[in-house]
């Protein structure tokens, strides 16, 4: 990695800020962007220091890329460097969907524009039916994850169970599930 | 202070939603349901739309978006504060004491669980998604059920293409078909 007095604040928070702009979709859609931007042109970490934190990204709470943002910054300046890649990250979005929320708060009574969003609605269940399946590919390896899969949406649909709870009792039966196996061994 | 309460909400939900944007979905419907006046769990598929067809992290941009629902342009950015808020702070706190963390036994050991859960999470918020486009009282709507089937087929076969062309595709049909509301 480069020393850490070759990076400003200000190019931190930029090119986090293109990152936002340019990554449609977040989590693994910003990684290519991501590469592009901390190793190929700023050589601030190394193919491998990316894909680490990366993984760091996605098994710490909160949204994967700004995890990223703020582990990149906080090794090359700080806290504040943290702050800056993640305010760079987030910019964007406050700004863009700020605009089209205002916008569409205007419209939304619009025959057409309501007609429209009844057929996007529809795409866009689709499009979370296909993220279910490939997750379950990934997720879903055995009979007790299959079991917990299970007993996640029935407590959710049917008893109404708050997520942060699911979130909780998942964390402990992985660590249990876990340890039981082990001691079978 | 109902700035303050809407940073918390989603402080909460930054803290529990783990595993891409997508995680936050069953928080927002979950708000719904104890915040009311905020967010209506029919405009959550709208928001979703709006958040996959714009650049940025979707979990940031549903959360702009709720927030600016809620409260306007500043509830906008209050919500979107306090959802990245736990990470900064958990990031922090890993960067500094914890070099190996993706790689401890018990983390991958709890992930075990949690990413089953989270595909249970992401499923439920997908039926309360479903049932709001697909159903009207116990019917099921004809037209907006076989586009969804079409319109599954074609994703799974065609892998590569932006969701937002298929979005798009969706307003368009509905506009030509007329789409009865």
């Amino acid at each position: 990695m480069k020393k850490i007095q070759d990076v400003t604040l200000w190019q931190l928070f930029f090119s986090f800020f293109k990152i936002g702009a340019f990554t449609y979709g977040g989590g693994y859609a910003m990684l290519p962007m991501l590469m592009r931007e901390v190793i190929d042109k700023h050589h601030w970490a190394t193919e491998e220091e990316v894909l680490d934190i990366y993984a760091i990204g996605q098994v710490t709470p909160g949204i994967i890329a700004v995890n990223t943002a703020t582990m990149i910054g906080y090794r090359k300046r700080g806290v504040l460097g943290a702050l800056a890649a993640t305010f760079g990250e987030v910019a964007p979005s406050l700004i863009i969907i700020t605009m089209l929320a205002a916008i569409l708060h205007e419209v939304r009574d619009s025959l057409l524009v309501q007609r429209a969003f009844s057929g996007i609605r529809v795409a866009v269940c689709a499009l979370i039916t296909q993220s279910v399946i490939n997750l379950a590919k990934k997720s879903l390896i055995d009979l007790p994850t299959v079991i917990l899969f299970l007993a996640t949406v029935v407590a959710t649909m049917v008893f109404s169970l708050s997520p942060i709870w699911v979130v909780v009792c998942a964390i402990l039966s992985g660590l249990v599930l876990k340890q039981i196996k082990r001691e079978s061994l | 202070m109902m700035y303050l309460e809407l940073f918390w909400e989603f402080f909460k939900i930054g803290l529990f939603s783990l595993g891409g944007g997508l995680a936050t979905l069953p928080f927002l419907y979950n708000l719904a349901v104890t915040h009311p006046h905020w967010i209506a769990a029919h405009d959550i598929a709208d928001m979703l739309a709006i958040s996959e067809s714009t650049p940025g992290p979707i979990g940031i941009n549903m959360a702009t978006y709720a927030g600016f629902q809620a409260l306007g342009p500043l509830g906008g950015f209050v919500a979107t504060m306090g959802l990245v808020c736990p990470s900064i702070l958990i990031i922090l706190i890993i960067a500094r004491f914890l070099g190996q963390f993706d790689q401890n036994k018990y983390v991958k050991h709890a992930f075990y669980g949690l990413r089953a859960a989270v595909v249970g999470l992401i499923t439920f918020a997908g039926l309360k998604l479903f049932s709001v486009t697909m159903l009207d009282g116990s019917h099921l709507r004809l037209a907006e059920s076989v586009l969804f089937v079409v319109m599954l087929v074609f994703i799974l076969f065609f892998k590569k293409i932006h969701p937002l062309f298929w979005i798009i595709a969706g307003a368009v049909i509905a506009l030509l078909l007329q789409f009865p509301l």
